[in-house]
């Protein structure tokens, strides 16, 4: 970005190009919990869109959904447990803060420190959870 | 005196001047089909404001440069731009407040049709104001001789919401604003909210039936990005759920 840095008076004033479309807003806690909160929640539709055909398997033929959920038993679809346990849990408590925010004027007025409390949460159910689930994966 | 001039000279030498790189963001209907960037250095005091540097540039380097101001006070609410990605006065921000080691980025409000430079359409903006009934509406005269008599509590209510200048700076900062452009939008909202829990005021009803509506304040998300960009410092997200839960409460 600091191409032209201050005090570059004798470079001739040439246009720069790189970013026609105007700059990215620099928003604050509260944007970005809620960039993060659709993000979470349009994957999580995903998953249960994807959760709920693989469920209905089951009345095609047992067989079709035993193979099925045999191909989930990879390190890699493990892994992709830990991104979806992630965004739910995430999702979960900032759903709480948008209550809570919604509904009590102090929590309006106290939305970072709900936001960060809300990252601490996630942090802490995410080092529970995680290395419990990896063990489970990478030792089967 | 001849002391007295000399302190008087080295006070102004104490003064230091910094040269600042602006990148504005330029757009010129008749020549431009797409927004461009340039950049100005200006010479600048730290007590200056962006307003200053944008006056500096149109008086000294290019006069097609354009954009709104008035007063240059922080009262008309003309020149809400995007200063650095965030919405903010230039009459309000000061130099010393930015980082000058980089270029400092101005462009136009985002979410309203841009005109030219820094200059957007603002009539979709008001014409949201316009549709809240941003005015009072009494079904009882006063007492003859006699103004409408508020106490200090029943004042302080809304005395939040008086402070709007309509400068759009809530509204063009709102990220459900710049995709659906039929959202009210803040500032909208908030002049409600001041008519809305205005005691004196009998239409409330009118003005929470209005908003309660697809494109009305459950569109918000809660996202702040109005309260920090509001050169005021309205409460801009609280006003708006105030009137949320006035709409599910049927009343004030």
């Amino acid at each position: 970005m600091p191409e032209n840095s201050a005090g570059t008076l004798v470079t001739p004033a040439k246009p720069a190009k790189e970013k026609p479309g105007g700059t990215l807003y620099r928003g604050r806690e509260g944007m970005w919990s809620w960039v993060l909160h659709r993000i979470t929640g349009v994957a999580i539709f995903f998953f249960l869109l994807v959760h709920i055909l693989d469920t209905a398997l089951v009345r095609v033929s047992p067989e079709a959904y035993n193979a099925v959920i045999g191909t989930y038993q990879t390190p890699i679809m493990g892994l992709g447990e830990v991104a979806l346990v992630g965004a739910i849990v995430f999702h979960a408590f900032n759903g709480l803060r948008i209550i809570l925010v919604d509904f009590w004027s102090w929590a309006t007025r106290n939305q970072k420190v709900l936001f960060y409390i809300v990252v601490a949460l996630w942090l802490i159910t995410m080092l529970a959870f995680t290395p419990r689930h990896l063990i489970n994966v990478f030792s089967h | 005196m001849s002391t007295a001039t000399l302190e008087a000279r080295s006070t102004e030498a104490a003064v230091q001047s910094f040269t600042v790189t602006f990148l504005i963001r330029r757009f010129d209907p008749d020549v431009d089909t797409e927004p461009r960037w340039q950049d100005f250095d200006v010479e600048m005091y730290a007590t200056d404001r962006v307003l200053d540097a944008l006056h500096k540039i149109k008086w000294e380097q290019d006069g097609s440069l354009t954009f709104r101001r008035s007063c240059a006070h922080g009262i008309c609410g003309s020149d809400a731009m995007r200063i650095n990605g965030r919405n903010r006065l230039a009459c309000k921000t000061l130099i010393k407040d930015l980082d000058i080691s980089k270029p400092i980025y101005v462009e136009a409000i985002k979410g309203l049709p841009l005109e030219k430079d820094l200059i957007v359409d603002m009539e979709p903006f008001f014409a949201s104001f316009r549709d809240v009934q941003p005015f009072l509406v009494s079904n009882s005269a006063p007492e003859p001789g006699k103004e409408r008599v508020q106490s200090v509590a029943e004042r302080a209510r809304f005395d939040d919401t008086t402070k709007c200048i309509l400068c759009a700076a809530c509204t063009s900062s709102c990220p459900v604003f710049w995709t659906d452009g039929q959202y009210f939008g803040p500032a909208a909202i908030v002049n409600a909210h001041r008519f809305i829990f205005d005691s004196r005021d009998d239409n409330a009803q009118t003005r929470l039936d209005i908003l309660n509506d697809t494109e009305g304040v459950w569109r918000c998300r809660t996202t702040f990005n109005c309260t920090d960009a509001c050169p005021r410092g309205i409460e801009v997200t609280k006003a708006i759920a105030e009137v949320k839960q006035a709409v599910m409460r049927g009343k004030p």
